[in-house]
């Protein structure tokens, strides 16, 4: 807080709390460690789109039999949309300011992120342990 | 200031150039929403492969179609744009790299490492089709 403020609250108890929304950094937090995620994942995801972009059904199937593999994509498609639907988050609140529209848009963007990486996350277990 | 409010104006967008910091900027969110959307097509990867070689085929044939590959080239494009400013925010978020000059040099950096990325990963996908 500036000096000329005319608040007798000092800094410090300006500075404490979780502010108006009671999340704190939260959000912020959240996007940072998924990006920070993300950058090993998409190297990995890259490489193994490359190595499967002719593939017949045998041979990704055999990809997605490694249990590295299978992790990996399930780690990726979940901090994918995670990352995703935070970012899509801020980029409405940006832009959306009639609240029903702002609220409707954020969450069916959050509904549609989390049901599409649960399809993901399915797809993989499936023919992981399929026969 | 024009408005004698003497409070900062915001660039007119209509008629102010924006500079490659404020046009990379907006490119960043741009490229994080065209992503989003091609998660789509990782969705549809994942569950055809999932449902059987039939469906496998399809998407497998998509991807390998002018439009897929249209697709494909212009997110590959944009998942390295948005990884290599994303690296940069991180460093923002460090507390680094604020002075101009920085912005400037990093500018550089980023379009050239987007686009010799872009390039050399479709010289090796197309190589190894």
């Amino acid at each position: 807080m500036a000096s000329n403020s005319k608040t007798l609250r000092s800094p410090l108890q300006v500075a404490r709390g979780l502010g108006s929304a009671k999340h704190g950094t939260e959000h912020w937090w959240s996007q940072r460690l998924t990006a920070i995620a993300l950058v090993p994942l998409t190297v990995w995801f890259v490489f193994g789109v490359i190595g499967h972009l002719g593939a017949d059904h045998a041979a990704f199937v055999a990809w997605m039999k490694s249990p590295f593999s299978a992790v990996m994509m399930v780690l990726t498609a979940v901090v994918t949309f995670h990352h995703a639907q935070s970012g899509l988050q801020v980029v409405i609140e940006d832009y959306v300011h009639v609240e029903w529209q702002k609220m409707a848009l954020i969450i069916g963007v959050k509904f549609l992120s989390f049901a599409l990486a649960a399809a993901c996350v399915l797809a993989v277990v499936k023919i992981f342990i399929g026969a | 200031m024009a408005n004698g409010s003497g409070r900062p104006l915001s660039p007119h967008l209509q008629v102010y150039k924006l500079p490659l910091s404020a046009v990379m900027s907006i490119t960043h969110r741009i490229t994080g929403v065209g992503l989003a959307v091609g998660t789509l097509l990782l969705v549809w990867w994942l569950v055809a492969a999932a449902a059987g070689p039939e469906a496998f085929a399809r998407a497998q044939g998509f991807i390998g179609s002018f439009f897929g590959l249209l697709l494909m080239f212009g997110w590959s494009a944009a998942l390295y744009y948005h990884l290599c400013n994303g690296i940069r925010h991180l460093v923002w978020d460090a507390g680094k790299s604020f002075e101009l000059t920085d912005a400037d040099r990093n500018n550089k950096i980023i379009l050239g490492a987007t686009a010799v990325l872009t390039v050399l990963t479709w010289i090796v996908g197309l190589a190894v089709w």
